[in-house]
């Protein structure tokens, strides 16, 4: 028994070690039905933005994107048309660029400002800089989508992944996945189709 | 004569070699699978990449050299490129030329990721660049959602072979 005790104590050690070094992959973040954390990010217009902030909001569409990445580009006026059609119903895009400046200087606090105002963002463009809410909500990639649903005092994640099935053209997607999740949401039922998977740029961490 | 036949001889193989490492097959995802269900004993270095990502473009060298470096093993790299295959003329092929990619690069034509993307991994989120080792003989199978060093690469490739 002695024996075993540093042995055992070892192998704790091991195993959370490796749980610590494991802890910024894919699995780990949110799931469909978790309660998102609030968060305060500084917005272009130099001022915090809190998802408490929005009394009236029934919920957000939480996107992470970024200036740089071709794909975030590509869905850039599909996230505008989604703030124009959803901010109405009660739901507005919250847009977050969680890239580190220092690796992508296109997507410096000052290129977001400039890519908001020449692209007349009519929502939030937060910076994560410390990345640790794209860490929290587990996002990959730019564009990663997660939909809020308030439910009491909370905002639960109700929707992850993609806006649609095509990329490249808006024109030829077939299945708007967002939408029709949305469809649901805002008429306050569960997404049928809650988690979909969708290509985008891996986010630029900080390196550690 | 016969000399200059030689020469043409040379110069027409070596056209057609250079032509033959310029190739890149443009394919659908079953086609993919089939390749990547083949049961033998050969380990796959499988790197899905895209011209327009950074990380991809930094790290395919040390994906290429593995061609040379594991010549004479039971290791096989595919690169497959994730551009639009409207992308292919423009982007894809110039890319690979310049680069004189030794591997064998295909480009999947697809254009939804939902259906795809856990038919290749379950465990694929998404994000570019994403890495494959396959050993279907041994039923052994690896995924990385990262970047890699040269280094990192080798290491991970002797330790998933050994």
């Amino acid at each position: 028994m002695k024996k075993l005790l540093p042995f055992l104590a070892s192998l704790l050690v091991l195993v959370l070690s490796s749980f610590i070094m494991l802890r910024p992959v894919a699995d780990a973040g949110y799931q469909v039905g978790d309660k998102a954390a609030d968060f305060k990010l500084k917005n272009v217009d130099g001022k915090l933005v809190s998802l408490a902030d929005n009394k009236a909001a029934k919920g957000y569409i939480v996107v992470f994107t970024c200036n740089t990445c071709p794909y975030a580009k590509a869905y850039e006026q599909r996230i505008i048309d989604l703030n124009t059609k959803y901010a109405p119903q009660g739901f507005p895009v919250v847009a977050i660029n969680p890239n580190d400046p220092a690796t992508v200087p296109g997507d410096s606090f000052a290129e977001m400002q400039k890519r908001a105002r020449e692209k007349k963002y009519a929502f939030p463009y937060l910076q994560d800089e410390t990345q640790q809410v794209a860490h929290q909500y587990g996002a990959t990639r730019t564009p990663h989508l997660y939909v809020l649903t308030r439910q009491g005092a909370d905002f639960v994640v109700s929707y992850i992944g993609a806006i649609d099935d095509n990329s490249e053209d808006a024109k030829l997607v077939k299945t708007k996945y967002l939408e029709n999740a949305m469809t649901e949401l805002v008429a306050g039922k569960t997404a049928s189709v809650s988690s979909t998977k969708a290509i985008g740029c891996t986010i630029k961490w900080k390196k550690s | 004569m016969n000399k200059l036949k030689f020469i043409a001889l040379l110069a027409g193989l070596l056209l057609t070699a250079t032509a033959h490492a310029q190739q890149v097959q443009v394919i659908k995802l079953p086609e993919l699978q089939k390749r990547l269900s083949r049961p033998t004993d050969t380990t796959y270095v499988v790197n899905f990449w895209a011209t327009w990502c950074g990380p991809c473009v930094k790290e395919l060298p040390h994906f290429d050299k593995l061609t040379t470096t594991y010549k004479n093993q039971k290791v096989k790299v595919l690169l497959v490129s994730m551009d639009y295959a409207s992308q292919l003329d423009k982007k894809v092929m110039p890319f690979v030329a310049k680069n004189a990619l030794k591997s064998e690069v295909m480009l999947l034509n697809e254009t939804d990721p939902n259906l795809y993307l856990a038919k290749i991994d379950p465990k694929w989120t998404g994000s570019l660049p994403f890495t494959l080792l396959l050993n279907n003989a041994r039923h052994k199978r690896q995924t990385f959602e990262q970047e890699f060093t040269a280094e990192e690469l080798q290491k991970q490739l002797q330790a998933f072979m050994k």
